[in-house]
């Protein structure tokens, strides 16, 4: 068990990495602690999967450092770093049978007999195998065979940590929930820090307590499940957080005012002071489907923005409604009871939910601890 | 895959067939007939049954031979699956080193084997060759043409040489079929690289093994070329193996008739050997499974 | 890469290193006696030409009872090769495809050619190919050694069809292509590295081969092969000449291995792994 931190982290495929694309991970400091949860959520290339073989140690960091509560293991192996993995695809040793696979790792560490017998006994019916523990892995099916990678990454009580590698990608859609739910209640029967990649964002929602976004490389934000949909701190987390993603609408800041094509949006003091600091002319708003209001009352009225609906698509208890403002399109969800139809319709963007993005990060916001 | 029956698949199959058949079952129907003849001349033949069966299976010569033949089969295979599984082992995965590696590999599989009898015949000699020369300068008492020990040994040694490649080859492809996240997760699971070999590698060895086997096992039992252009079968017999004294009695001798009959048991023998291997391999991994 | 498995890694290439001195020892020295004078040779050991001479190459070069070897050999080898390919694809894609009646014996009989001891077979097949005229042609030798790279490239084109999806099959009927059409622009582009590799094979063994080839033929079409055991026979031993005839033929195998070394490493799976 240990805190995992990481120190200026980088990492490039290439011996002499040249420019910055030429780096799978850009540098990064990051801190995970003893006995969390966590996510490492992405789209795939954005790595993930690097970050987390270089946290076991299957790959070494080009530059920086990787500590386990506070010493560096930099130069040591997996083995040394006493790390579970699971991978993506399952890896089962296909001569053995299931029991063998899960006692494989204890074995290895020269684990008592009966210890072995009794954890194998355990993890296996936290997993399901119970019934199938006598047969050779390579006859099982695909599920199967991820459930035994699961279960050996399991099995050894006192690792520092568990990482997990997209590990449901194989698993059928009502085994996944099953097992993540295992997952949680193992993390919090064990106080292992455990660390799940993932490019789905209710799998990590579920599971972790906080969650990483990453993007080309580096951690974009870091931040509990809520903070990432009500604050995405970079584009990238409003767009892959959600669903649908956040809408971004590129502006300028002229003379005071924040405009886009005719209209005009009013923003707060920190956001405007933010604008008039930067010399940067790469400026968007951001507002989520969620909450975009219909212009009803006066004082929406007031600020109110003309748009036009052009489409809209009923989920039953809510709809998501399609709206040109200008030349930039939004979505617009729309809850029970509220009417909308198509053509021209008055909406508002409610201040405390508007975000500012200059240079695709968030800014202007109140600073609040 | 699901194959879907069809008869007329047969006309794609035709050409091999016939082809095939036009190289292989006449000569085999040849030698069957030889078999059950006495043959004097061209013209001149008596219905023998199966009187040269019987003379052969008593046959001392052949008796000998055949045990050489066991002999030196088994020491090939003892020698050349290790080995070729460690040279697999330790090849580069990728770079110019592999592609190097897999083309000096090769090299002596391309070699015409008589050329390759050629090559050790020089090689091995005390006076202008450099391996005989060099065992010689190191005191060792050694001379392939006198020595029949000696001239095993070189024998053995050139079919290592020429052949072990094969095996090294074909292990190699196989272990290019494990994905690396065998080896991650074998790290991961801390084995140690006995383990990794005994759990990972081996188990997927075992298909391309069995070919490897299969054909050095054949191809050593019939092997002709080589020894003879290297010792000519001597000193003495002690080099001359199934193949040779086979085809001294038939073409030196004209004993066709033996010859034949012997010839047909030695195909039965290699025929039987590699069913029985392959179907036991085959049927261990079924029973495991 | 990898942390574990670096350590160690030197001791690995030291053993492969030192096989690999093991394989070139012998074919340097061959090489190293092609380029000395006869006198040389026997006079002692030099592990490089002090009189270094191209006279053993010249002479085969300029005598054509010795040039015309190669031109034989690479005759029927090549001959060899189109046969093996033109009726080992449909055959394999029979297998790879269908199921007929005695698909599986005729598999398996087709590999137990290879099983058969050559040495008693040589008379019959003498008889039988001089009796349909084709004794002393090349064409003689690349049907024989049909029987044994016929079935090995049937089998190798299966390995690699069967990985090739049916529906590409389906789909390419239902464009409304024939058999034959479909065959040849669709499906035999997508098996490449596999008809390379049958190549590869096909020439491996009907180059390497000598019994049948030495059998077959006698003066037109003879094998450099068995040119060079004559020669040694008759004019004592010209060490010097049979030494570069040695290297004249590996040559050929080098060049081949180098055009499909990218494919090797799965060509030897048999397109099996």
């Amino acid at each position: 068990m240990a805190e995992i931190v990481l120190n200026n982290l980088a990492h490039s495929y290439l011996p002499n990495p040249e420019s910055e694309q030429e780096f799978a991970l850009r540098e990064l400091t990051h801190r995970w602690k003893q006995g969390g949860a966590y996510a490492l959520l992405g789209p795939s290339g954005c790595g993930k999967s690097t970050l987390l073989n270089i946290i076991s140690g299957l790959l070494q960091p080009s530059q920086g450092q990787v500590l386990f509560d506070g010493n560096e293991v930099n130069e040591l192996s997996p083995k040394e770093r006493n790390i579970a993995q699971v991978f993506q695809f399952p890896v089962v040793y296909g001569g053995m049978t299931v029991f063998d696979n899960l006692a494989f790792p204890l074995r290895n560490i020269k684990a008592p007999k009966a210890q072995i017998k009794q954890k194998v006994q355990e993890v296996a019916e936290l997993m399901e195998l119970t019934d199938v523990l006598k047969k050779k892995a390579n006859n099982l099916s695909a599920d199967q065979k991820q459930k035994i990678s699961m279960a050996r990454g399991l099995v050894r009580e006192d690792v520092s940590a568990i990482l997990f590698d997209e590990p449901l990608t194989v698993i059928d859609p009502h085994l996944k929930w099953k097992l993540r739910r295992k997952l949680k209640q193992i993390h919090e029967q064990l106080n292992i820090t455990m660390l799940y990649v993932t490019h789905d964002q209710l799998e990590a929602a579920t599971f972790a307590d906080e969650i990483a976004v990453m993007y080309q490389g580096k951690i974009v934000q870091f931040g509990t499940p809520q903070s990432l949909f009500e604050k995405p701190n970079h584009t990238f987390v409003g767009y892959f957080i959600g669903s649908p993603g956040m809408n971004f609408i590129p502006v300028s800041w002229e003379q005071g005012e924040c405009r886009f094509g005719n209209q005009t949006v009013t923003l707060t003091e920190q956001q405007e002071a933010a604008l008039n600091a930067t010399p940067s002319t790469n400026l968007k708003i951001g507002i989520r489907p969620e909450f975009v209001q219909l212009a009803t009352s006066q004082e929406r009225i007031e600020h109110s923005l003309q748009a036009e609906c052009i489409h809209i698509e009923d989920y039953g208890t809510y709809s998501l409604a399609t709206l040109m403002l200008d030349e930039h399109k939004i979505i617009m969800r729309v809850e029970e009871g509220e009417r909308i139809a198509i053509g021209h319709v008055s909406i508002h963007f409610p201040n405390e939910s508007l975000k500012l993005y200059i240079d695709e990060y968030l800014a202007g916001e109140v600073v609040s601890e | 895959m699901n194959k879907t029956p069809n008869n007329k698949a047969w006309w794609l199959v035709l050409p091999v067939f016939l082809l095939v058949a036009f190289s292989a079952l006449i000569p085999l129907m040849t030698v069957v007939n030889y078999s059950v003849q006495d043959i004097f001349d061209q013209n001149t033949a008596y219905f023998v049954g199966i009187e040269w069966y019987q003379e052969i299976l008593q046959d001392e010569r052949l008796r000998e031979s055949l045990f050489r033949q066991f002999g030196f089969s088994f020491a090939v295979l003892a020698i050349e699956i290790p080995l070729g599984i460690f040279v697999a082992l330790t090849m580069p995965k990728q770079g110019w080193q592999a592609s190097v590696s897999l083309i000096l590999l090769a090299l002596p599989l391309l070699i015409p084997w008589n050329v390759v009898g050629t090559i050790w015949q020089v090689f091995a000699r005390g006076d202008i060759g450099l391996f005989g020369w060099g065992l010689n300068s190191l005191g060792v008492d050694y001379n392939y043409t006198a020595n029949s020990v000696d001239a095993w040994l070189t024998v053995l040694l050139m079919d290592v040489w020429h052949w072990t490649s094969l095996v090294a080859l074909l292990c190699y492809s196989g272990l290019r079929a494990i994905p690396e996240a065998y080896y991650q997760a074998a790290q991961i699971d801390r084995a140690s690289s006995w383990s990794i070999f005994r759990y990972i590698q081996m188990p997927k060895l075992k298909g391309v093994l069995v070919i490897a086997v299969l054909l050095r096992f054949m191809d050593s039992f019939m092997i002709y070329t080589e020894p003879f252009v290297l010792t000519g079968g001597g000193p003495g017999s002690s080099t001359t193996f199934l193949s040779q004294t086979l085809a001294q009695m038939a073409i030196g001798q004209f004993d066709l008739g033996p010859a034949a009959a012997f010839s047909l048991i030695y195909f039965l023998i290699v025929l039987l050997l590699s069913w029985l291997f392959f179907t036991t391999i085959t049927h261990m991994d079924k029973d495991k499974s | 890469m990898s942390i574990i498995r670096e350590k160690g890694s030197k001791r690995k290439a030291l053993g492969l290193i030192a096989y690999m001195v093991f394989v070139l020892l012998p074919i340097y020295w061959l090489l190293n006696m092609s380029f000395k004078t006869n006198e040389e040779i026997l006079s002692g050991l030099t592990l490089w030409p002090n009189d270094f001479t191209f006279d053993n190459y010249i002479t085969i070069f300029t005598d054509a009872s010795w040039y015309m070897g190669y031109v034989n050999s690479m005759t029927y080898v090549a001959m060899n090769m189109v046969i093996t390919l033109l009726v080992a694809l449909p055959a394999a894609y029979a297998f790879s495809r269908y199921k007929f009646v005695g698909d599986k014996h005729l598999f398996f009989w087709l590999l137990s050619n290879r099983m058969a001891p050559p040495a008693v077979f040589l008379l019959p097949f003498f008889q039988l190919y001089s009796s349909v005229g084709l004794f002393d042609t090349h064409l003689a030798v690349a049907l024989a050694h049909c029987l044994f790279s016929i079935p090995l490239a049937v089998w190798i084109l299966e390995g690699f069809m069967s990985g090739v999806p049916r529906e590409i099959d389906e789909t390419a009927y239902i464009d409304g292509y024939s058999f034959s059409r479909f065959f040849i622009t669709i499906f035999i582009p997508m098996i490449r590295s596999g008809i390379g590799v049958t190549a590869f094979f096909s020439f491996m063994f009907s180059w390497v081969e000598l019994l049948l080839a030495r059998t077959l033929t006698s003066v037109e079409a003879k094998p450099i092969s068995a040119i060079m055991t004559r020669t040694v026979g008759a004019t004592g031993i010209d060490w010097g000449v049979l030494a570069a005839a040695g290297v004249l033929t590996i040559i050929p195998g080098v060049l081949v291995i180098w055009f499909v070394r990218n494919h090797v490493a799965k060509g030897f799976a048999l397109g099996r792994v």
